[in-house]
């Protein structure tokens, strides 16, 4: 149960921001660019990151819907995103993903882990400065997204198929469209109940 | 040195936020709202909770520049240096204390947050909007922390530019630059 009342029918980091819309704002902005923007690294990589750092921190919701997502920008390749989250090392996707994920597992611990021979190594596999800059961000911005999912002690279901749906939906319509239906429902009545 | 070719001459997040200005946006947004505006919870309580988060990362830059503006904020920087220490001892409210341990098993996991720490937050008056703000703040610390370690930018020491920094996030928040100068000889 959460620790603080969330509206009921909205699972995981959804309960929070309907609870707080204002914060979602930029919580969902932030997602939006980081894992769907402009970028030379596929959407599918993207949330393998995001999907990597959300089960080193064993936060339920984000490893499932972001293994989702990633899922379904990879064709439906569950088998690819499960290989990522027991041993990447091993998975096949690029020797650079695997590099930047390396500065992703560091940055999940302590930011202060990363060194400069872990930037070296991604670099000479092809990453340019503005890929590490985002793996470092999209990592230290799921340290920030799987604490606030735990800390509220949200309700994170164990339905794979609620996930895969979800998934679908998010891939397809990005996170800032997706979030209006949890966050503009519901402002009014909190904002009401809240006093 | 920094891990990439950030902006030269600026300290700590304000370098990887002029890299990137696309994703500073909302960052500096949520900070604003989290720290800046208007809530139950006074700007100088919510700085130390950040203060605290970041001085727990061991992150130089946002321990000394949050612990700066809550310095302004509150007109007395031991209250700063003692929540740093030992927010047990410090003249706080027994609420900011129950927050400030919340806000400290989040640092860690948010997963170690248990009703017992909730319901004594809630028993010295903490409403369900502070606990909320508590947990995200402490969480999106977990993040800035991480983002400005993570990419080693340059953290100085000088307390002077941290003074002026807190002057600057204290009265004007965090939607524009509290650098005013670019910072020599790093």
């Amino acid at each position: 149960m959460p620790h603080i009342p969330l509206p009921s029918e909205h699972i995981g980091i959804r309960g929070a921001m309907a609870f707080r819309p204002e914060t979602a704002r930029p919580l969902n902005e932030l997602v939006e660019i980081l894992l769907t923007g402009p970028s030379t690294l596929s959407k599918g990589e993207r949330e393998l990151i995001a999907t990597y750092v959300s089960s080193r921190n064993c936060t339920h919701f984000c490893a499932s819907i972001h293994g989702a997502i990633a899922a379904a920008h990879l064709g439906g390749d569950e088998t690819l995103v499960k290989q990522v989250k027991t041993d990447f090392t091993q998975a096949n996707i690029s020797p650079k993903l695997k590099a930047l994920l390396t500065i992703a597992g560091r940055v999940q611990q302590d930011g202060k882990l990363v060194t400069t021979a872990d930037v070296n190594a991604a670099r000479n596999l092809g990453a340019t400065d503005l890929e590490i800059h985002d793996t470092v961000l999209i990592a230290a911005a799921f340290c920030m997204y799987n604490r606030y999912v735990d800390g509220l002690g949200t309700v994170q279901p164990d339905d794979e198929a609620l996930y895969r749906e979800r998934g679908r939906m998010v891939a397809r319509n990005g996170y800032v469209q997706t979030s209006k239906e949890y966050i503009g429902e519901t402002e009014k009545n909190l904002t009401i109940q809240r006093g | 040195m920094p891990h990439i070719n950030l902006p030269e001459g600026l300290p700590g997040i304000s370098a990887g936020f002029a890299f990137r200005p696309e994703t500073a946006k909302p960052m500096r947004e949520l900070a604003h709202i989290l720290l800046h505006e208007p809530n139950s919870l006074l700007p100088g309580e919510r700085e130390l909770i950040a203060t605290y988060v970041s001085s727990r990362n061991c992150t130089t830059f946002c321990a000394l520049s949050h612990g700066a503006a809550a310095t302004n904020h509150l007109g007395d920087s031991s209250i700063v240096e003692q929540v740093k220490a030992n927010f047990f001892e410090a003249p706080i409210s027994p609420k900011l204390k129950a927050l400030l341990v919340i806000a400290g098993k989040v640092q860690q996991d948010g997963k170690l947050v248990t009703e017992a720490d909730v319901h004594a937050a809630r028993t010295q008056g903490a409403t369900d909007l502070e606990i909320h703000d508590t947990v995200l703040i402490a969480a999106a610390f977990s993040m800035y922390n991480r983002y400005v370690d993570g990419l080693a930018t340059v953290q100085p020491t000088d307390p002077a530019m941290y003074a002026q920094m807190g002057k600057h996030l204290a009265e004007n928040g965090y939607t524009t630059s509290s650098i005013r100068q670019p910072v020599g000889s790093l």
